[in-house]
């Protein structure tokens, strides 16, 4: 089948068996390894990445059903070389260790600050219970986003 | 890792016309697809029969929320993050709302349909018990026409339903009558998130004076489908809120529930934390209640 994805602003034409994940779209047809694929089967998050706006799991996601939308992935949130204010508080907060995680946590983190800008301990928990991490033990990652959310609010 | 999953057939029919007539056309073919995220799960596990689906989740019809006077209708194709941020169900029917918000987590809610929870009829279901006290009625469509059926005898077993081969839930319609209730529900799970439900819970009740007047209670996870407790409630009616009700009331509940041991508990616990929900239900809104239960 014939789908159009806008993967960060950029225009992607591919010809796909309808059995592709968006997951394996994003990073076997466009090469953007970024995306993590850890459990498969929607629990861990490491493949989150935002389907028009919205955090999804694209393990969960038909490549096909992404056709005519607007995906953003990791490597779309940098903008000339500038770090996104949640990358730059995962880098300054120490918000990971092995990194498996990092790029579902973040695209997680960077939807629930688009919902509510200045959320609170609880909320910033209960937005990334879809994501697991099994190295920091959250803390450093609740402190990133809270970095984060202080600095686009200065901003 | 299984990189890849077996190859299938998909079809993205663009309007409900042609989804339905793929339907008639070979009955029991093709598999619905929503949101995906039951789907998903039994796809990437290989543990689906069916090579043959049908993509619901561009489908104009199935889409959106509207509202009369008398009752608000729900496209099939709501997903959980659209029903926690509508303000009439935030309002009115919050116990819709809160089993949206335990549903998954974030980006399950963002794809996972209504429709979808009501047609995977597992008997954890977290929204079905809601939908149940609220006494949802479902538009069911299909080439030959639609009917609108009453959701309370809509799960006729494990897994079984009140829904041919050829048809599709297009909409689920909740009457606007029970804001005045006191309105209950609580999940009890491993863990809030992502965890499928031991036992949940959604009540509705009219108590004036430490009477129950009028009361709907529904379980999950503890009968082969969600479970309307017609039984315990009628034991309810008219009575006080004592411990002697209370007793009653766990009494006939046991009688009605049939819950099962599973990977994630025992029948003698979800029976016994089934009660307790009730209890603490009816507890809570007694007045000067002091025991031990
Ligand atoms: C990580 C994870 C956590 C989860 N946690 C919970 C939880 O806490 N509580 C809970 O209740 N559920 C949970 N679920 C299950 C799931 O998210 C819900 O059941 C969801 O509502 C399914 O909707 P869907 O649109 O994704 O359905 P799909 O997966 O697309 O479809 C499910 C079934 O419904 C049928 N179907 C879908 N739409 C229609 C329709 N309109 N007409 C007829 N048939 C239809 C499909 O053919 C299929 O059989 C979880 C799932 C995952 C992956
Ligand atoms: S790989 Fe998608 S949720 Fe784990
Ligand atoms: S940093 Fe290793 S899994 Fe989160």
């Amino acid at each position: 089948m014939k789908i159009n994805v806008t993967i960060n602003g950029q225009a992607h034409e591919a010809d796909v068996e309808p059995r592709l994940l968006l997951v394996h779209l994003i990073r076997d047809v466009v090469g953007l390894t970024g995306t993590h694929v850890g459990c498969e089967t929607s629990i861990c998050g490491a493949c989150t990445v935002h389907l028009n706006g919205r955090a999804v799991k694209s393990c969960t996601v038909l490549a096909v059903q992404a056709n005519g939308a607007e995906v953003t992935t990791i490597e779309g949130l940098a903008n000339n070389g500038q770090l996104h204010a949640v990358q730059e508080g995962f880098w300054e907060c120490h918000g990971l260790q092995c990194g498996y995680c990092t790029p579902g946590m973040i695209m997680a983190s960077c939807a629930l600050l688009k919902d509510n800008p200045n959320p609170s301990e609880g909320e910033i928990r209960h937005g990334l219970e879809g994501n697991l991490c099994r190295c920091t033990g959250y803390q450093n990652i609740v402190e990133s986003v809270k970095y984060a959310a202080n600095k686009l609010q200065g901003a | 890792m299984r990189a890849y999953l077996p190859a299938y057939d998909l079809q993205t029919p663009a309007n409900l016309a042609e989804a339905l007539r793929l339907l008639a056309d070979a009955p029991g073919v093709w598999k619905p697809f929503a949101g995906g995220t039951d789907l998903m799960v039994l796809l990437e596990a290989g543990k689906l029969a069916h090579k043959q689906f049908i993509s619901l989740w561009h489908l104009p019809e199935l889409r959106g929320i509207s509202i009369t006077d008398d009752s608000i209708t729900l496209g099939a194709m709501t997903t959980y993050s659209q029903v926690q941020t509508h303000p009439i169900l935030q309002r009115e029917f919050p116990l819709l709302c809160q089993a949206a918000s335990w549903t998954g987590s974030v980006a399950i809610q963002n794809r996972g349909t209504i429709g979808g929870n009501i047609a995977n009829a597992s008997p954890a279901a977290d929204s079905l018990p809601a939908l149940l006290v609220y006494e949802a009625e479902l538009e069911l469509v299909s080439a030959r026409g639609a009917r609108w059926v009453s959701y309370q005898s809509f799960h006729t077993g494990y897994k079984q339903m009140a829904m041919r081969s050829d048809e599709l839930i297009k909409a689920i319609r909740l009457p606007r009558t029970t804001n005045q209730w006191i309105q209950h529900s609580r999940k009890v799970g491993t863990r809030k998130a992502q965890a499928i439900s031991k036992v949940c819970i959604a009540a509705l009740a009219k108590i004036e004076n430490n009477t129950i007047h009028d009361i709907r209670l529904a379980f999950g996870s503890v009968a082969p489908g969600p479970l309307r407790c017609v039984q315990t409630e009628a034991v309810l009616k008219s009575r006080a809120i004592d411990d002697a009700t209370i007793k009653d009331a766990r009494s006939a509940l046991a009688a009605e529930l049939t819950p099962i041991d599973d990977i994630r508990s025992t029948a003698e616990y979800r029976l016994r934390v089934a009660g307790n929900l009730l209890a603490e239900f009816l507890a809570g809104n007694g007045i000067d209640f002091h025991s031990d239960r």
